[in-house]
């Protein structure tokens, strides 16, 4: 492999004050208890967060009902233009936040730099632009905002996840209140700085840092008329039980076993840049990886010898150096649940492969691997692993990779690469999922609907149809 | 024929439930009687049978072009204004049966312009095409409320869309009758499958279906149940529409055929 020398980001551009408290009503106040949020790649304490307690909630709550009566009462170009403002304000702080979310997150600054942060802020000016369109947007005449919407989002795109909560909710004149994730809430409480920098009116956004138990207050708080919850597929259906009879509205986007369907007429090269996209961006943590490889019998060893390739020039460490491909694995549980399954996939009789990679010595770090010779029986077949592991399946004709394919509980995304248009549509056509990536793999945009069908949940974010979760 | 003096005796009508286009008695050999009538009791069991086949006529159907699938829901219109005594014989008010009616050619005239109207292009910063559209949910278990026009209000914006359903109606011998229209228009077999009984002992079943998608709670009438139900449907992430309006006079908008449509959004990269 070339040898680089290291290209670091500068940290300094971000300053992590020691501890962080909650921001309710346009002020951040201390919590009772607090808790640590750390640099996965190196274990260092970055900062000291308060731990949200059903009182917290109750007074984030509060704060948004106030807050509600007047938000959703100014005209929608107002609220339009506190939108747009906070989208400059993002942009214009886009390195600083870019650091920040690696730091907090692992993942390489390549990413966060050039894709979550981009995406952050063109989600804002997309619904900054439909605040004061609401009746046109399909959803009657005369939508109306819901009032309170309770947020729980996930730790693999902190601050994009934000975004794809907060944006529509707010454009359609909706308060929220809005619980990051565990191991990265810093994100979230830079945002709420960009909300008093914005001049945002106390109590439109709430920012409430805890573990699961807040985010159980919050979702099942009485005066919350909305809930939005990406994570896990478990947790989504605990949640759309407490939920089951309160007259709340609901969407969930949950857990995926994307199949990435590869035809014998696909573009090799351009086939392998996107299964490599597909499972290794983001450290495999993305809800709609293509973690499933199927491929055509017939190419298959063709391919896979240009898969390891390609996966031996992938280049594994410092999230905050430029040249990182690969950067460190979130949480020490995930690292554990990803080695767990992987541990069984070589168990259950699948044959395991990673590129030779020398991982950091400390911090959390799990090298890209496949895994061939996968059966549909095998738990790495099934199961969301959520890391850098790819399974590899085969097939013959395309209604066997159809069956295969629709093969699970989920369905959130797909990929197919075939030269062939017609069949290209065909295969699309059948697939059970609300994401089908035709020739390229994992792209988002703040225009386009996402989202899953079967148990990776309902709704959908992005587009035109991701309003509809936050208008009556 | 020898001449008898006694009067004739009438031939007497056995409700009997619909599962696959066919009507078998249930499983169970129960019957109740409704307003003197013996009506089939549907069991658990009935209730899988009737996922089974709502399955099983699942893809076909989702398959059939739009047009076709408008023309069979017009259809049922036509057979509905054709059976019309039948359904005032069964106490239907007779503006009630032009309610049904006018209800399924609206809803009939949807299924090629619901795509149009629920799905759009999307004008992502790149060179790609990228497209959302509607598609089916799957299987729905419809809790029907007792009327005729609540019954086609809750199965028509369902099944128009390439849904199948199984349905458990309050209103049996109404429903039965819908059946009998729905076996002598072009629905396929399995399209709608019809369950009498009651919905405190089957809905629960299909709530926690494993291979039913969505549940429409729109004829639960007791509230606890409606929560049971809701709470069962969390299980495998079902698409639930909450019980709500009573009122099928009014505009129905899209939500009840939104509430069982999924979007997919597909990509494609544009390039020479």
């Amino acid at each position: 492999m070339l040898e680089y020398a290291p290209a670091p980001e500068s940290r300094s551009v971000v300053q992590i004050a020691p501890s962080y408290g909650l921001f309710i009503d346009g002020d951040f106040t201390p919590g009772k208890d607090v808790f640590k949020t750390i640099n996965p790649a190196s274990e260092e304490v970055l900062s000291e967060v308060a731990l949200g307690s059903p009182e917290d909630v109750d007074r984030a709550v509060a704060a948004a009902r106030r807050a509600f009566e007047t938000w959703s009462a100014r005209p929608g170009s107002e609220r339009a233009k506190y939108l747009f403002r906070i989208a400059r304000i993002i942009q214009e702080r886009s390195r600083e936040l870019a650091v920040l979310e690696s730091l907090d997150n692992g993942k390489p600054i390549k990413e966060s730099r050039d894709v979550d942060l981009p995406l952050v802020a063109a989600h804002f000016f997309y619904y900054a632009g439909w605040a004061d369109k609401l009746p046109y947007a399909g959803f009657g005449p005369s939508p109306r905002p819901l009032g309170v919407a309770g947020q729980v989002i996930p730790w693999n795109f902190p601050l994009l996840m934000l975004a794809w909560k907060i944006a529509p909710a707010l454009a359609a004149g909706n308060t929220v209140v809005l619980k990051p994730a565990e191991t990265t809430p810093l994100s979230a409480l830079f945002f709420a700085d960009i909300c008093r920098q914005a001049e945002l009116p106390p109590g439109v956004v709430n920012i409430v840092t805890g573990a699961g138990d807040t985010g159980r207050y919050l979702v099942e708080h009485p005066d919350v008329d909305k809930v939005a919850f990406t994570g896990s597929t478990e947790v989504g259906r605990q949640i759309a039980r407490s939920v089951a009879g309160t007259g709340k509205r609901l969407t969930l986007e949950l857990g995926g076993k994307a199949a990435n369907i590869v035809f014998d007429d696909a573009p090799i090269d351009q086939a392998v840049e996107g299964i490599v996209n597909g499972i290794f961006f983001n450290q495999g943590h993305v809800c709609c990886a293509g973690s499933r490889l199927l491929v055509q019998e017939s190419i298959a060893e063709q391919l896979l010898a240009s898969l390891k390739r390609r996966m031996s020039t992938l280049r594994v460490g410092d999230p905050l150096d430029k040249n990182t491909d690969v950067g460190a694995i979130n949480s020490a549980a995930q690292l554990a649940r990803i080695t767990e399954l992987s541990e069984i996939g070589t168990e259950e009789g699948a044959e395991r492969w990673s590129p030779e990679c020398s991982l950091p010595d400390r911090g959390f770090w799990f090298a890209p691997t496949i895994f061939t010779g996968v059966t549909q029986a095998h738990r790495i077949a099934r199961e969301e692993i959520f890391g850098p592991v790819l399974s590899v399946l085969t097939f013959r004709t395309p209604d066997e990779a159809i069956e295969k394919a629709n093969n699970t509980p989920y369905g959130l995304s797909a990929g197919i690469w075939s030269e062939k248009g017609s069949r290209i549509l065909a295969v699309a056509d059948k697939l059970r999922a609300g994401v089908v990536w035709a020739n390229t793999f994992n792209k988002f945009d703040p225009t386009s609907p996402f989202g899953g069908y079967k148990e990776s949940g309902y709704g959908r974010e992005g587009g035109r149809h991701g309003l509809e979760a936050y208008l009556a | 024929m020898p001449k008898s003096s006694a009067p004739r005796l009438s031939v007497r009508k056995t409700f009997k439930l619909y599962i696959g286009g066919a009507f078998p008695r249930s499983e169970s050999g129960r019957t109740y009687l409704v307003d003197g009538d013996n009506v089939a009791l549907a069991s658990r069991k009935d209730a899988r049978d009737a996922v089974v086949a709502a399955r099983k006529a699942q893809p076909k159907w989702a398959a059939a072009t739009a047009y076709n699938r408008g023309q069979v829901v017009y259809r049922v219109a036509e057979m509905v204004e054709a059976r019309r005594s039948e359904f005032k014989a069964l106490g239907t008010a007779g503006d009630e049966v032009n309610a049904a009616i006018d209800r399924l050619v609206w809803y009939a005239g949807w299924s090629d312009k619901i795509a149009q109207v629920a799905g759009n292009a999307n004008p992502v910063s790149g060179p790609f095409f990228n497209l959302s559209s509607p598609e089916p949910t799957g299987v729905v278990g419809v809790i029907a409320p007792p009327s005729l026009l609540g019954l086609v209000s809750v199965v028509a914006p369902v099944i128009v869309t390439g849904n199948t359903v199984v349905v458990v109606s309050g209103g049996p011998q109404v429903a039965v009758t819908l059946a009998e229209v729905l076996a002598t228009s072009d629905v396929p077999g399995g399209v709608v499958n019809i369950l009498t009984g009651h919905a405190a002992e089957i809905a629960p079943w299909l709530a926690s279906h494993d291979d039913v998608n969505g549940l429409d709670l729109t004829g639960v009438d007791d509230p606890a149940l409606a929560v049971e139900l809701e709470q069962a449907a969390a299980g495998t992430l079902k698409r639930v529409r909450r019980a709500g309006t009573t009122d099928f006079t009014a505009d129905p908008g899209l939500a009840p055929m939104t509430a069982f449509l999924e979007t997919k959004t597909v990509w494609h990269p544009k390039g020479f």
